[in-house]
């Protein structure tokens, strides 16, 4: 039930990324190009889906536990560190580079476009390299 | 600054977005867990039994979006205008970054923001910042080389 859920929740999302226009890189670059034609459309696509979030998780903060009787699993992590802001300020020049971000590169994967695989594979090596790089130091 | 109303589209990004909202709210709702894409690909490859499954579940879903599409109403366009070189670089940073930076667009831009994270919008100030920065030097500084 658990996997029946999250597939639909996957492909909702991901659909949701093509009608917003996040699964195409020269509209993600057309809003990061503030000094260029400016496309803010993107203010659209953030404003719409925290509105939405917003309401379901206050909902499923009231109810307590999941409709499939899982624990919430709130983010407990508050401090705003030096690998956050090493890290954040990564993927953005990343995602101002190609103007692809993890969501958009796995449906264009999903729609069978090589850059997109090209990218993605460089994005789960990057992942892959962070985990070795952090297991050494534990 | 000007404004490129030749591409900007504000009923579907509001709608998309709704129904990105619906999605990561969903996840929530049904399994109580954040929809952060860059988190659940991570987790695909170090978790093992059922915290696998949902994971690989939801990224089927993810895959299978566009092929819906395809069926249906047609693919959307997706114009790629990166270098091979340029997409290696940019995937590599996205990796290492979102793995750092715990989380992405969705983990800290949508769910963190929604949750009203302090944490996470200095993470989504941070990669917005970015972004930003890197398309002005590329197109206005470099010329769009790459």
């Amino acid at each position: 039930m658990r996997a029946i859920f999250a597939y639909l929740m996957g492909l909702l999302f991901g659909v949701g990324l093509m009608v917003a226009g996040m699964t195409n890189p020269a509209k993600v670059l057309g809003f990061l190009d503030l000094a260029g034609a400016w496309d803010p459309s993107l203010m659209g696509v953030m404003v719409g889906a925290i509105i939405v979030t917003l309401g379901i998780f206050t909902l499923t903060r009231q109810r307590g536990v999941s409709c499939l009787g899982a624990p919430l699993q709130w983010p407990s992590a508050t401090n705003i560190d030096r690998p956050l802001i090493f890290g954040n300020v990564l993927f953005g020049v990343g995602w101002g580079l190609a103007g692809i971000c993890p969501g958009p590169a796995i449906v264009g994967v999903g729609a069978g476009v090589p850059q997109a695989v090209i990218f993605a594979a460089a994005m789960l090596l990057g992942m892959a390299v962070h985990g070795v790089l952090t297991r050494k130091r534990s | 600054m000007t404004i490129d109303w030749l591409h900007f589209s504000p009923w579907t990004s509001l709608l998309g977005g709704a129904l990105i909202g619906l999605a990561a709210g969903g996840l929530m709702f049904s399994l109580g867990r954040i929809a952060g894409i860059s988190g659940i690909l991570a987790g695909m490859f170090s978790t093992t039994g059922n915290e696998r499954v949902w994971r690989v579940a939801f990224v089927l879903g993810l895959l299978t979006a566009p092929v819906l599409a395809r069926l249906t109403v047609g693919l959307p366009v997706m114009t790629f205008e990166a270098s091979p070189t340029t997409l290696v670089v940019a995937g590599l940073l996205v990796g290492l970054g979102t793995r750092y930076g715990f989380g992405c667009t969705s983990g800290h831009g949508i769910c963190g923001l929604s949750r009203l994270s302090a944490r996470s919008l200095a993470a989504t100030l941070l990669f917005m910042a970015g972004g930003f920065v890197t398309v002005y030097g590329m197109r206005h500084v470099l010329g769009g080389a790459a």
